[in-house]
């Protein structure tokens, strides 16, 4: 049975609901508005909200000091490839995890994770030594390994999770009816896992979008994604923020709009399996 | 035709491709830059040296100061060759050069004229007479005030106060009821902000951060006399939430005309007097950083410098580029484009000779006389056993310099006594200078 919702509760439970998503997107929404007022409205004190002189000069200064499209066309590569790259990998290593594990299969997933949990700046000199010995430094191939191999413990723990919402026995009548092991992945599992690896896809793509440690680290102008757009936008002496606040709206909007177009996706994938 | 005969037309064409295109190769040189007008300018106007060395092709990568120092720490370090020409600052040549990690440059060409090169500039970019940077622009500190409030308190600032004069001067000036503070002065936590000023003042008082057996002197009464001014000044006549204020922060307080005086860097004096930007353009006066009659004033020395790391591989192309970007020719050009308020300061004498510059740049006899008066080799009133003004030129400055200046911060903002944070920034000094091996 269901508990009744009063709708006393329901108006509270739904400011409540605003008021939190307001506060979470608030950084956002004044960074963007903060890109279209002119540098001293933008260090105002007391802030200025919407009463100001709106202009589009930021953006256009943004544009003129350095090319908007390069940066963002490395970080498409990188962000789909080392996803894309991610899943290849993934999904066979999910399956044999979640169908057919091991006496160790836990410790391997705890031990998958263990590499999420070291700063990252430790083992900078150690990449950076490999990349230089391999010529992959302020290349996309690098880095997109790079982001590969950051992201894919989450990514194979993601798959597990779902895969083993799927009933093993569908798998065992796709055998029986003679499917290979690699038809049975693509064939059955794939499709079925599919909303589950539409939202591991989507999130990956934007971990990888906004990673900056390594993004800005190992690359210099040829492979140099949007973090680095941004990171080139702070001042030492002289306004800037307006100018910053431009560059990261530019740099962020792509990754919002997927974000907002595959919202009911994302939040499927993301709950699915939470109630159990 | 057959197949055979194809592949081989094919594989004939690409050779002469490929043999053109080596014969035009160019060397490409990787340029690390910080984002400020003089560099951005700096990078409009390149065309000029691509037409004059067309084998050489520039390309830029523009960062955040902190970003840069990591990036390319990580680079020279591991010798990974990513950029040809860096942009640093008087803080890191000494410690650079004496790693080996830059390029010597003491042979560039006779019309490049090195000892026009301002002495003080040159002496903190040198490691044993050896030149390591050539200075894009460089920088002092100084008084900017308001001569309008000024007269209107019936003060006058003398071009060489006292910290007398500064503190009756503020006094006078401060009018908060009218949203007017007495004096704006750096308040933010970092070594390149509210320590880079305190130590000046510290200077200017007799204090030292290190005794020549590198003791760390923050017990001493002319640091417990520094900061016991510089909290007056503050919580008495500086606008309200002064202990997040930096750089930027006053320069937007100082040209919304709130501040009566303002000491910080010298090239604000073109921000300041700068129409577009300052409501207060026609109203600024200049003068030296204060002194306490000890001798020393309370003013930095600063260049951004472009130095080439030893592990480039185009080093004879990158200092073609170097010496260009900071000649006298570059000064020049930069004049006939945008005008001579808007060449970079602080470099070379022969700019404070030409009247067009000092006619155009009020606050240029100002500046060269800060700089002039500022000595990195002995900046303090004792002896001291580092080189740096308003830094200690050590690596571990950085850590220190930024956990001191939290706790001056944390004490204008009322968090502690001067006698906590003096305690404190003692304590923390010992610790990182015993773990770094310069004390037992």
């Amino acid at each position: 049975m269901s508990r009744a919702v009063t709708p006393a509760r329901k108006t509270i439970n739904t400011v409540l609901a605003w008021t939190v998503a307001l506060i979470l997107f608030f950084p956002i929404l004044w960074t963007v508005l903060t890109s279209f007022k002119p540098e001293p409205v933008a260090v105002a004190s007391p802030p200025v909200f919407l009463n100001f002189d709106w202009t589009l000069k930021n953006y256009y200064d943004v544009e003129r000091q350095r090319d908007y499209f390069d940066y963002f066309l490395n970080s498409v590569i990188i962000s789909l490839g080392s996803t894309v790259l991610g899943l290849v990998l993934a999904v066979p290593a999910a399956w044999s995890m979640a169908f057919v594990p091991g006496r160790r299969t836990k410790d391997l997933l705890m031990w998958m994770l263990s590499t999420k949990m070291m700063p990252a700046v430790g083992v900078l000199v150690p990449i950076y030594l490999i990349f230089r010995t391999l010529g992959l430094l302020d290349s996309r191939i690098g880095l997109t390994v790079v982001l590969m191999l950051i992201n894919l413990p989450i990514i194979v723990w993601m798959l597990y999770t779902y895969f083993r919402e799927i009933p093993g026995e569908i798998l065992e009548a796709a055998r029986m009816d003679g499917a290979t092991l690699s038809s049975e992945i693509i064939y059955v599992l794939t499709p079925m896992a599919l909303p589950g690896i539409a939202s591991t896809f989507l999130l990956n793509v934007i971990l990888a979008w906004n990673e900056a440690f390594w993004t800005i680290n190992l690359t210099v102008t040829d492979a140099a994604p949007l973090t680095k757009f941004i990171a080139g936008f702070s001042s030492p002496q002289g306004l800037f923020y307006a100018k910053l606040s431009a560059a990261s709206t530019m740099a962020i909007a792509p990754i919002l709009v997927l974000g907002w177009f595959s919202q009911r996706q994302l939040v499927r994938g993301l709950t699915f399996g939470a109630v159990k | 035709m057959n197949t055979l005969t194809r592949a081989l037309m094919g594989a004939t064409a690409l050779c002469a491709l490929g043999i053109a295109a080596s014969a035009q190769e160019a060397t490409t040189l990787t340029i690390a830059t910080v984002n400020n007008g003089d560099m951005v300018r700096m990078q409009g106007l390149t065309d000029a040296f691509t037409e004059q060395h067309p084998d050489i092709e520039l390309e830029w990568v523009t960062l955040e100061e902190n970003v840069l120092r990591q990036n390319v720490t990580t680079d020279i370090a591991t010798s990974g060759g990513q950029y040809d020409v860096i942009t640093i600052g008087t803080y890191e040549v000494p410690i650079w050069g004496k790693q080996g990690w830059l390029v010597p440059l003491n042979d560039l060409p006779a019309e490049y004229d090195v000892d026009d090169i301002l002495p003080p500039i040159r002496a903190g970019l040198s490691v044993d007479d050896t030149l390591f940077a050539v200075p894009f622009y460089g920088e002092s500190s100084f008084v900017m005030y308001r001569k309008d409030l000024a007269e209107a308190a019936g003060v006058t600032i003398p071009d060489q106060p006292t910290w007398d004069d500064i503190k009756a001067a503020a006094a006078a000036m401060n009018d908060p009821d009218n949203g007017i503070y007495g004096i704006c002065l750096r308040g933010k936590a970092g070594w390149g902000e509210n320590t880079a000023f305190i130590t000046t003042m510290a200077n200017s008082y007799g204090a030292r951060w290190f005794d020549e057996n590198w003791q760390p002197q923050f017990d001493s009464p002319e640091w417990k006399a520094t900061i016991t001014d510089y909290l007056d000044l503050m919580t008495n006549y500086g606008p309200p939430g002064a202990s997040s204020n930096g750089f930027n922060e006053n320069l937007t307080l100082f040209q919304q005309g709130k501040c009566g005086m303002w000491i910080d860097a010298t090239v604000a004096g073109s921000f300041v007097t700068d129409p577009n930007n300052s409501t207060v353009a026609d109203q600024v006066g200049f003068a030296l950083g204060p002194d306490s009659g000890q001798g020393k004033r309370a003013n930095w020395l600063w260049a951004w410098s472009l130095a080439i790391p030893s592990s480039s591989d185009a080093p004879d192309a990158a200092k073609q580029f170097v010496a260009w970007a900071t000649s006298k020719e570059y000064t020049e050009l930069v004049a006939e484009n945008e005008g001579w308020a808007n060449v970079p300061p602080g470099t070379r004498t022969s700019l404070y000779e030409n009247q067009e510059y000092l006619a155009a740049a009020p606050f240029a006899q100002m500046t060269i006389d800060s700089i002039n008066a500022a000595d990195p080799n002995s900046p303090t009133v004792q002896p001291v056993p580092y080189t740096g003004v308003q830094f200690v030129a050590i690596p571990e400055f950085q850590g220190i310099g930024t956990a001191v200046g939290q706790e001056f911060s944390a004490a204008l903002a009322g968090e502690k006594t001067v006698d906590e944070a003096l305690a404190a920034a003692q304590e923390l000094a010992v610790q990182e200078m015993t773990t770094a091996g310069y004390i037992q």
